[in-house]
């Protein structure tokens, strides 16, 4: 019994005791505070509100990995759609083709990776700190984009834009099935991927990966790249998702990408932390925000749970850690 | 065997410790321990890694607390423990390995940090700590700018610093944790002075250093522990570092040259007039194919800088490199990686492994092509490659998922010497390989290093321990002050040779 | 002099910053070189100024904080509300349950850090979670503009007719600041504790071997911030006469962005309350003289934003980095 327990444990990972039991816990807790938690409609909720912050959360989680932080991710995905939403309006807004989509979102990650590119630039290059550095990117791409939309909404885009954000196939929600391929990419770069085993050793110690033969400068640059492209594909998400672009847009979500983060295991350090545990945490933010909204709650007490449920999971981590260093002092 | 000699000398300790032990989680890390300071002496605490000399020092100063019955008797009180304040007040300090300081402070008030401690605010009086502490450096015959921040200072200017601070502290007894590990030949030398300048004024100094030369150059009485006990308290005076090596490990070492004559193999590595101003000038040599090639020197000769600049990491001025006859230049190390040179960092702790990520993923950093199928990298590949790695080398690990940081000195650096293994090198530079590595774990090293030369390998092996070169190398390089200056062939000469080349 | 320019290096290269955006926006304006433009300036700053301060201290302690401008709209609300009860009160009271209540929520994150070994940014971004969620929730996001009179009356201290008709006043919030300045500026340079800090964010395990109590390290650098930060809060709410609960969210990243262009250092042992200064001001200056220059306010961040990273850039590059051939010390750090 032991031996199955413990190959399960090994399976999942240490990682995934905090998400899971948050899981666990929120699934059980809501089901008896209301019958109605468990229904398709909790579900289609979550399903459909889960994505941007996800996709957001990716952004975030490589930069968090190679130890640093990108606080301009929200922008980042803000100016991507903005950049959809011109290439959309110069070939007839709400009567574009398909193609004038494409070549928006083309464009539109393109953008995304080049905020991404120079950010990567300044800090493998200058070594600054990677806060300071996305701060200032944050700071002014909220600048470009107000400046360019004079803080307005942009909006009018052609009807097959509809179905990317509140479709389904097969009963998934289109813009569900985005997030679930963008965890796939992310989990195989980072388990069977040289750029993903390089982030996770740059993480823990950048010089040793220098002397050890790791191209450190071009691993923290493609890391700022793909995290500037994900951005750009959540903020292509949110556009089909409000059918507008509004700089500010998803604003609240910044610090609940390095929650969901820290929730999911990811070390503040760098160097450790997988992506299927911070999924699950994002499903355990969005399923407490659900349910508390069954509950009669709104989406503010649900922020502060949400902080109330991280400092729970780095205590009851902190009281592991303490138990096991107390057990092994006894041998 | 176990003299007491310091009844001899029929003074009264300074220090004298009795029925020391201490326990940790089921482990006795101390067991009965004995040991006595003279007033004035310089005394040296020897041991391999484990053997209990921090635990030692962390009970006299009073980090830790020994268990009942010990005696600690301190300039005429008797304690059965000390604690952080009581050791501080009643005049012992310590200087730690890394030395404790505060480099965006000034160097008066790192000197003077006592007098900004309290749990109570008060207002700080600049001007009386820039006296304390031009005073202290004045004693120590230092002249410091007391005013600029300690950052702008070397190391051998922060480590007087820190002894500057332990006399600010009114110290009698001084304890120095490996204070020369960082430091080259002259400031060695003038360290070496400041500890005979304090002990001739009466503060009773502790060494503690793994330069066997130096301990028994510096230090009038040695204590000896091995595996938490006592070995025995000895007069420096006729002992060698082979008596000490034996004392610390317990058993008798009978190196023997191993020098082989590999003339005939043809040449891997051919430098030719290499300069980096400032670093070094002017380095010609050839290594061939199964030869091990010893370079040595004191700290500062530019070894690791040439050994940098042949792995791509530093750019020479001038001159030429050429691998199996052809010029190479790499503009990284990632060249000349892939053109067949690997390079073992002399700091295994922080450059040369990931101390917190897995034994596994340490391994294969360097070779990460290897365990590609399919274009992603394979868990099954990986498995095997360092599974067959650790039975080569003979490493004793538990799951190859373990952080490196939970393996012994001499495991990590095996398990170091096969990341570059498995670049499959054609030369392997190997700096410092025994730093921190156990007495004796480091046989084992140069066993390793042995079979890799007889496969084929050439090897560069620089170390600062003339012996290590002298018993495992070909041929021996002697490098100061940037250039070669002497060549010794082993089989030729003997180790007093040698060592009275590097040491004059 | 030299050993000043070289041990204040931030600060003088921001002063010379200044100097040369000063010089440049009052060619291109008229009304920026003026001693009434300078003072409206530090009237609109003093807030920032403020927060700046206290934030220092956590950077200088090694920790950072992300929770102190939500926790300030906390201190507002609930010092509305407690003078409300206590049917107005005064600028002491008033200041002394802001101070309070600010301490309080620092105290938290102190808490949490020391306590449970939550490194700073993770317990901070958490507090800032539950503070602001939990202020919208109570409040459903509503504004209190019934504030007592002599919270919403201005307070000038000193007033001046110019020759050219423009008035210079000194107001209120400058009097704070300037208090609040001096207060951290004594504290860190002057007292053994603002200096068992600093030496603390530089060496924390070096710190704890000489037995400072980490624990009150912890405490006493939130606290501070918490202080500064209620003040602060009751302040701005002078400022703008109303409570507005959402009004400083986002302001911790701006306030943030403006101490470490002032030299201070994440990771900690390092700042100035000078630097710290010049840093808000480099900002303001820059947002009001392009304001001046006629410049869309719209364009005003895109540019702040842009010489913030461009100072960011500089400040870490030496010139021989960016001229590749001469990279020869690269090997070693």
């Amino acid at each position: 019994m032991t031996a199955i327990l413990n190959r399960i444990k090994v399976a999942l990972g240490p990682d995934m005791a905090g998400p899971g039991f948050a899981l666990i816990a929120v699934l059980v807790i809501f089901s008896l505070a209301s019958p109605q938690f468990f229904s398709w409609a909790t579900f289609g909720s979550v399903a459909f509100q889960l994505p941007e912050l996800g996709l957001l959360t990716l952004a975030m989680l490589l930069p968090v990995l190679t130890g640093g932080l990108n606080l301009a991710i929200t922008f980042t995905a803000n100016l991507a759609g903005l950049t959809v939403a011109w290439v959309l309006q110069q070939n007839g807004g709400a009567d574009a083709g398909p193609f004038a989509f494409f070549l928006g979102s083309v464009l539109g990650v393109g953008v995304g990776a080049l905020s991404g590119v120079v950010m990567g630039l300044v800090i493998a290059y200058t070594r600054a700190h990677p806060i300071l550095v996305s701060l200032s990117m944050m700071i002014f791409l909220r600048g470009l984009g107000e400046f360019l939309t004079r803080g307005g909404d942009v909006s009018g885009f052609p009807a097959f834009l509809q179905p990317l954000g509140h479709g389904s196939i097969l009963g998934f929600p289109v813009p569900l099935l985005v997030f679930i391929g963008c965890v796939l990419i992310w989990h195989l770069l980072l388990t069977r991927m040289k750029l993903g085993f390089n982030t996770y050793m740059i993480g823990s110690n950048i010089e040793a990966a220098r002397y050890s033969g790791v191209n450190t400068r071009k691993v923290l640059v493609l890391v700022y790249t793909l995290s500037g492209a994900m951005c750009a594909i959540a903020g292509i998400i949110m556009l089909a998702r409000f059918n507008s672009v509004r700089v500010g847009h998803g604003e609240s979500y910044l610090l609940i990408t390095v929650l969901a983060c820290f929730l999911g295991g990811v070390n503040p350090f760098g160097g450790f932390g997988r992506v299927i545990p911070v999924a699950v945490a994002l499903v355990v933010l969005q399923l407490l925000s659900s349910g508390l909204n069954i509950l009669g709650a709104n989406q503010h007490l649900a922020t502060a749970v949400w902080g109330i449920l991280l400092i729970t999971v780095m205590v009851l981590r902190f009281a592991a850690g303490h138990f096991k260093s107390l057990k092994r002092k006894k041998g | 065997m176990t003299g007491r000699e310091s009844a001899k000398s029929g003074q009264k300790p300074l220090l004298s410790l009795r029925n020391i032990n201490m326990t940790f989680g089921g482990v006795r890390a101390l067991k009965d321990v004995s040991f006595d300071v003279l007033p004035g002496e310089v005394h040296c605490l020897a041991g391999e890694n484990g053997s209990g000399k921090s635990t030692l020092i962390k009970i006299i100063t009073g980090v830790y607390r020994p268990q009942d019955g010990a005696v600690i008797e301190f300039d005429g009180q008797t304690y059965s423990h000390m604690s952080p304040v009581t050791a501080q007040n009643s005049g012992i300090q310590v200087i730690w390995q890394d030395l404790a300081l505060f480099p965006e402070m000034t160097v008066a008030e790192n000197i003077a940090f006592q007098t900004l401690l309290g749990r109570w605010p008060r207002f700080v009086n600049y001007n009386a700590m820039r006296e304390k502490a031009v005073k202290a450096l004045a004693r120590l015959d230092v002249t410091l700018d007391v005013d600029r921040p300690l950052k702008d200072y070397a190391i051998a200017q922060r480590q007087i610093v820190a002894i500057a601070r332990a006399l600010v502290g009114e110290a009698k007894l001084v304890f120095m944790d490996e204070p020369t590990a960082s430091l080259t030949q002259s400031e060695t030398d003038h360290l070496l002075d400041i500890v005979r300048t304090l002990s001739a004024s009466g503060v009773a100094v502790v060494f503690v250093s793994h330069r066997l030369a130096e301990v028994l150059e510096i230090s009038s009485r040695l204590t000896v522990l091995r595996d938490g006990a006592l070995v025995g308290a000895y007069s420096t005076e006729g002992m060698t570092q082979s008596r000490i090596t034996e004392l610390m490990t317990g058993k008798t070492f009978d190196q023997t040259v191993r020098a082989r004559n590999v003339n005939a193999n043809p040449v891997v590595l051919e430098v030719e007039a290499l300069s980096r101003p400032g670093q070094f000038e002017d380095i010609s040599f050839t290594v061939r194919r199964g030869e091990t090639l010893g370079i040595t020197g004191l700290l500062g000769a530019g070894r690791t800088e040439l050994a940098l600049s042949l792995f791509g990491m530093l750019k020479p001025r001038s001159g030429t490199v050429k691998l199996e006859g052809k010029p190479v230049h790499f503009s990284s190390n990632r060249d000349a990686i892939a053109a067949g040179i690997a390079y073992l960092s002399e700091d295994r702790l922080s450059l040369g492994l990931i101390q917190p990520q897995s034994i596994a993923d340490n391994l294969v950093i360097s070779s990460l092509d290897k365990i590609i199928a399919g274009g992603l990298l394979s868990d099954s590949r990986k498995r095997d490659l360092v599974a067959q790695w650790i039975a080569d080398l003979g490493v004793k690990i538990g799951l190859q998922t373990d952080a490196i940081s939970t393996l012994s000195g001499g495991n990590q650096q095996r398990i170091a010497i096969a990341k570059w293994l498995a670049t499959d090198p054609k030369l392997l530079i190997l700096d410092a390989p025994t730093v921190g590595v156990d007495v004796g774990a480091r046989a084992g090293i140069f066993d390793i290093v042995a079979k890799l030369a007889e496969t084929g390998l050439a090897i560069i092996l620089i170390s600062d321990e003339v012996p290590e070169v002298y018993f495992n190398a070909d041929r021996v390089l002697h490098m100061a002050k940037g250039r070669i200056v002497d060549q010794f062939l082993p089989a030729a000469c003997s180790l007093a040779e040698i060592e009275a080349a590097v040491y004059a | 002099m030299r050993k000043a320019v070289q041990s204040h290096a931030t600060e003088f290269a921001l002063l010379a910053v200044i100097a040369v955006i000063s010089l440049f926006l009052s060619f291109a304006t008229d009304r920026f070189f003026s001693l009434g433009n300078a003072f409206d300036l530090l009237n609109t700053s003093s807030v920032n100024i403020i927060f700046a301060v206290g934030l220092l201290v956590v950077l200088i302690a090694g920790g950072i904080d992300i929770s102190f401008a939500v926790a300030a709209s906390v201190v507002q609300y609930l010092a509305a509300l407690m003078l409300g009860w206590m049917g107005g009160g005064g600028w002491i009271s008033g200041l002394l349950i802001a101070g309070g209540l600010g301490v309080l929520l620092g105290a938290v994150n102190a808490f949490l850090i020391h306590k449970f070994r939550i490194i700073s940014i993770v317990a901070t971004i958490a507090t800032f979670n539950i503070y602001f969620g939990l202020l919208m929730f109570f409040t459903r996001g509503v504004s209190i503009y019934n504030l007592p009179d002599w919270l919403t009356a201005r307070v000038i201290l000193f007033e001046h007719e110019m020759a050219d008709g423009s008035w210079i006043e000194i107001t209120l919030p400058v009097l704070v600041m300037l208090i609040c300045v001096v207060a951290t500026w004594v504290f860190i340079t002057r007292t053994t504790t603002g200096r068992q800090l600093y030496a603390f964010g530089d060496n924390p395990e070096g710190a704890r071997r000489f037995g400072i109590n980490i624990g009150a390290m912890q405490f006493i650098a939130f606290g501070w911030l918490g202080l500064m930060a209620g003040i602060g809060g009751l302040i701005q709410a002078h400022y703008a006469q109303e409570v507005v609960p959402n009004a400083l969210y986002g302001r911790e990243l701006d306030v943030l962005a403006a101490v470490v262009l002032g030299g201070a250092r994440l990771g900690g042992g390092k700042g100035s309350v000078l630097g710290c200064v010049l840093g808000v001001l480099l900002i303001s200056i820059t947002q009001n003289g392009l304001n001046l220059a006629g410049v869309s306010p719209y364009a005003f961040k895109m540019i702040v934003g842009a010489i913030i990273l461009a100072a960011i850039t500089l400040s870490n590059t030496s010139i021989e980095k960016l001229l590749p051939f001469m990279r020869q010390e690269e090997g070693r750090k």
